[in-house]
C-alpha cells in the first residue's frame, strides 16, 4: 500500500482534530498551541503535495511567528476564559444566529462533499508531472520576481503599512495620560535650634 | 522527492540510516556532557582557579556526578502551574534544539568500511532546503521558553520567557539575512552543496571558505547565533542577578536538565552550522577526504570554546541596549552585507 | 494513491470548521484563530491544484497568502488591544457603543 496515502490519513487527521479542538476549546492558550500543532500538519501535506519550500515558509512565518504573536497577545491580555458556546451577554438574537451560521457551515461542508463525489474522474489523481520533483527555490524565485514582481513589491509595501499600524493602534501614547510633573518635595523646615553637626562640614566616610 | 512510490523495505541502507540517526542523537547528548566540563574548566582558568578536579582525572567525570544529582532531585511543580504546559515546555525545548542538527551534515559519505552497498552521507537527512529547515526548528524552539514562562505562574519566569522570546525573535532577522548572503554566494539551499562550493583554496594557501568572502556575514551570523541561544553577553533573561534564573525559576531535576541541555545543543548547532556555511565544513588539508569529520570536529570545537570564552569574558548586555543592538545595528549591518554581497557576485559573475 | 479529491474533502472540511469557528465563539482572539484556519484551508486548496495542474503559481500564490495574513493577524491583533484596553473584555458582543 504506497505510504504516500498512510501519510495523507495521518497529516489530515490530525489537522482536522487539531483544528476541531481549536475551536472547542476554552483556553485561548491551548487554542494557539493546537492550531500550531494544525499548522505543523499542513505543513506536511505540503511536503507530500511536492512543495517543500512553501511548507517550511509556513512553519517559519505561521507557526514560528504569526502564532508567537497571537501567543504574546493572549499571556498580555491574559485573556479570560471562555465557555466554548455560551458566553455571558448573549442575547436571544445572538444565539439563534449562531445557530443558523453552525448549520450553514455544515450545510457548505457536506454540499462541497457532494459535488466533489459527482465529478466522473475517478479521484484526479496526480500526474507524474515534472518527473516527481518539485519545483526548485532557484525556478520558484525568478518567477516570484519575475512575473510577479509587481505583486511583491505591493506586499511589502503592506507589510511596513501593516507595521505602522500596528505600531500606532496597540501603542500606549493613545490611551495613556501622559503623567504630570509631580509636585516639588515640601523640604524640612530650617531647625530652630542650629545642631552642632550642621556646623562641621560634611566629610564623605569614604575618603581618606 | 517521489511522493508516488514512498514504499520503504528494510535494506541495509536504510539500517545504515537509522544507525546515522541514533549515532547522531548519542554524540548530540554527548556533547552537552562534555560541553558542562568544558564551560566550567574553561571559566575557571579564566578566573584563575581549578574548577573541577576531584571527580575522575582532572575532573573528566564531573558531568556524570551532575547527572546523577540532577536525576535524584525532587520534581518540583508550583501548584498553581499549568501542568500540560508545564511539562511540555522542556519537551519542546529539547525536541527542537535535537531536530535542527537533522539536516547537518558532518562529512561526506561513508561505506562503514565496506560493509554497505550504496554509501551513506554523513547526515540525518539530506534536505534540499536545509537551511531553512534549520531556521524554522530554531524559531519553533521560541515556544520552549515562552510557555515554561508562562506555565510557571510566577511573574519573575514570566518577565524572562517574555523578555527572551522577544530577544530570540528579533535577532532571527539578522541571523536569516547573513544566512541569506551566503545562500546568494552558493546559488543552492542545501548545506551538504554549500559546503562542496568551499572546497579547494585559492594559490594553494587561502582555502576557499565563505569566512574569507563574508568576513561581516559571519560576524552578523555568530552575533546573532550567540543572541539566539541567550547565552552571553546577550544572557539577560536568564541572568542569575537580576531575575532569579528567569524562565526556568521554577523547573528542577530532569525538566531543568532539559533546559540546560537544550541551550547547548542549540550552542553545538549554531556552531555546526556556521562551520559548514563559513568555515568550509569538513574540508580542510593534510587529511583525505574520507576522514574531513575530523576537520569538521575540530572547527566546531574552536568555535564552542568561542562561545565559552565570550561568555566569560565580556560583560553582559542590559535588555534595552540588546534589543536596540539587535534592530538599530545587526539589522541594518546584515541588509548591507546582504545588498553588498549580491552586488558583489553580479559584478564578478 | 492519495488523489486531488481527497486534499479538495480535506480542504473543505478544514474551511467549514474555520468558519464554525467564526461564527460560534465569543472571545475576539480565538475568532481571529478561525479566521487563520481558513485561510490555511484556502491555502492547502491552492497548494494541491498546483501540484494536479504542474504549474508553480500555485506555490506562488500561498506564498503571497501568507504575508497578506500575517500583515492581517498584526493589525488584528493591535485592534484587539487597543478594544480590550478601552472595554476590558474580549466578547465582541461588549462593543457596543456605535450601535444604532
Amino acid at each position: 500500500m504506497a505510504s504516500d496515502l498512510i501519510l495523507f490519513y495521518a497529516f489530515g487527521a490530525i489537522a482536522v482534530v487539531a483544528t476541531l479542538l481549536v475551536i472547542a476549546q476554552s483556553n485561548p492558550i491551548y487554542s494557539v498551541l493546537l492550531l500550531i500543532a494544525s499548522f505543523m500538519a499542513l505543513a506536511g501535506l505540503y511536503v507530500l503535495l511536492d512543495a517543500p519550500f512553501v511548507a517550511v515558509t509556513q512553519i517559519i512565518v505561521y507557526a514560528g511567528a504569526i502564532m508567537v504573536l497571537f501567543l504574546f497577545v493572549v499571556m498580555l491580555l491574559n485573556a479570560p476564559r471562555e465557555d466554548a458556546l455560551e458566553a455571558s451577554g448573549s442575547t436571544e438574537e445572538s444565539t439563534g444566529a449562531r445557530a443558523l451560521g453552525l448549520v450553514l457551515a455544515m450545510a457548505m461542508a457536506i454540499e462541497l462533499v457532494w459535488a466533489l463525489n459527482r465529478t466522473r474522474i475517478l479521484g484526479f489523481a496526480f500526474p507524474e508531472g515534472r518527473g516527481g520533483t518539485s519545483w526548485s527555490v532557484a525556478e520558484l524565485g525568478r518567477i516570484l520576481f519575475g512575473n510577479y514582481a509587481f505583486a511583491f513589491e505591493a506586499t511589502s509595501i503592506l507589510i511596513l503599512i501593516a507595521m505602522v499600524g500596528a505600531i500606532t493602534l496597540a501603542g500606549r501614547h493613545l490611551t495613556e495620560k501622559r503623567i504630570p510633573n509631580p509636585e516639588p518635595r515640601i523640604t524640612s523646615p530650617e531647625p530652630l535650634i542650629p545642631s552642632p553637626e550642621s556646623r562641621i562640614p560634611s566629610r564623605s566616610p569614604w575618603q581618606a | 522527492m517521489n511522493a508516488d512510490r514512498l514504499i520503504i523495505m528494510v535494506t541495509p541502507f536504510v539500517l545504515a540510516q537509522l544507525a546515522m540517526l541514533g549515532f547522531v542523537f548519542f554524540m548530540l547528548l554527548n556533547s552537552a556532557a562534555v560541553m558542562v566540563y568544558v564551560e566550567r574548566k574553561v571559566a575557571a582558568r579564566i578566573q584563575q582557579r581549578m574548577g573541577p578536579w576531584l571527580v575522575g582525572p582532572y575532573g573528566a567525570l564531573q558531568p556524570l556526578a551532575d547527572i546523577v544529582k540532577l536525576m535524584f532531585k525532587e520534581e518540583l511543580r508550583p501548584k498553581a502551574a499549568d501542568s500540560i504546559l508545564f511539562a511540555l515546555a522542556p519537551v519542546i525545548s529539547a525536541v527542537a534544539a535535537f531536530t535542527a542538527f537533522s539536516v547537518v551534515p558532518f562529512g561526506t559519505e561513508t561505506t562503514l568500511f565496506g560493509l554497505l552497498d550504496r554509501p551513506v552521507p554523513l547526515q540525518v537527512a539530506d534536505v534540499n532546503v536545509a537551511v531553512l529547515v534549520v531556521f524554522a526548528v530554531t524559531s519553533m524552539g521560541v515556544y520552549g521558553i515562552v510557555l515554561a514562562g508562562w506555565s510557571s505562574n510566577s511573574k519573575y519566569s514570566l518577565l524572562g520567557a517574555l523578555r527572551s522570546s522577544a530577544q530570540m525573535i528579533s535577532y532571527e532577522l539578522s541571523y536569516g539575512m547573513a544566512l541569506a548572503s551566503v545562500l546568494v554566494l552558493a546559488g543552492s539551499l542545501s548545506l551538504r552543496d554549500i559546503v562542496n562550493a568551499q572546497a579547494g583554496s585559492w594559490l594553494h594557501v587561502i582555502p576557499r571558505w565563505y569566512l574569507f568572502l563574508q568576513p561581516l556575514g559571519f560576524f552578523i551570523f555568530m552575533t546573532a547565533g550567540v543572541a539566539e541561544t541567550n547565552r552571553a553577553p546577550f544572557d539577560f533573561p536568564e541572568a542569575e542577578q537580576e531575575l532569579v534564573a528567569g524562565y526556568h525559576t521554577e523547573y528542577s531535576s530532569m525538566s531543568f536538565a532539559m533546559f540546560f541541555m537544550a541551550e547547548y545543543i542549540n550552542m553545538v548547532t549554531v556552531s555546526a552550522v556556521a562551520t559548514d556555511l563559513f568555515l568550509g565544513g569538513w574540508h580542510g588539508p593534510f587529511l583525505p577526504e574520507y576522514l574531513g569529520w575530523i576537520w569538521f570536529l575540530l572547527k566546531v570545537s574552536f568555535l564552542l570554546f568561542f562561545y565559552v570564552w565570550m561568555r566569560w569574558t565580556l560583560p553582559r548586555y542590559r535588555y534595552d541596549q540588546l534589543m536596540q543592538f539587535g534592530w538599530k545595528v545587526l539589522l541594518p549591518l546584515s541588509v548591507v552585507n546582504l545588498l553588498l554581497t549580491s552586488a558583489g557576485v553580479l559584478y564578478f559573475g | 494513491m492519495a488523489g486531488l479529491i481527497h486534499y479538495l474533502v480535506l480542504s473543505g472540511v478544514l474551511f467549514a470548521i474555520g468558519m464554525m469557528g467564526v461564527f460560534l465563539r465569543r472571545n475576539v482572539i480565538t475568532m481571529l484563530l478561525s479566521i487563520e484556519v481558513m485561510l490555511n484551508a484556502v491555502n492547502l486548496t491552492f497548494i494541491a491544484f498546483g501540484r494536479f495542474l504542474g504549474s508553480p503559481d500555485g506555490q506562488i500564490i500561498v506564498f503571497f497568502v501568507i504575508t497578506v495574513a500575517a500583515a492581517e493577524a498584526a493589525v488584528g491583533l493591535a485592534i484587539v488591544i487597543a478594544l480590550f484596553r478601552h472595554t476590558e473584555s474580549l466578547n465582541p458582543d461588549a462593543f457596543r457603543e456605535l450601535k444604532g
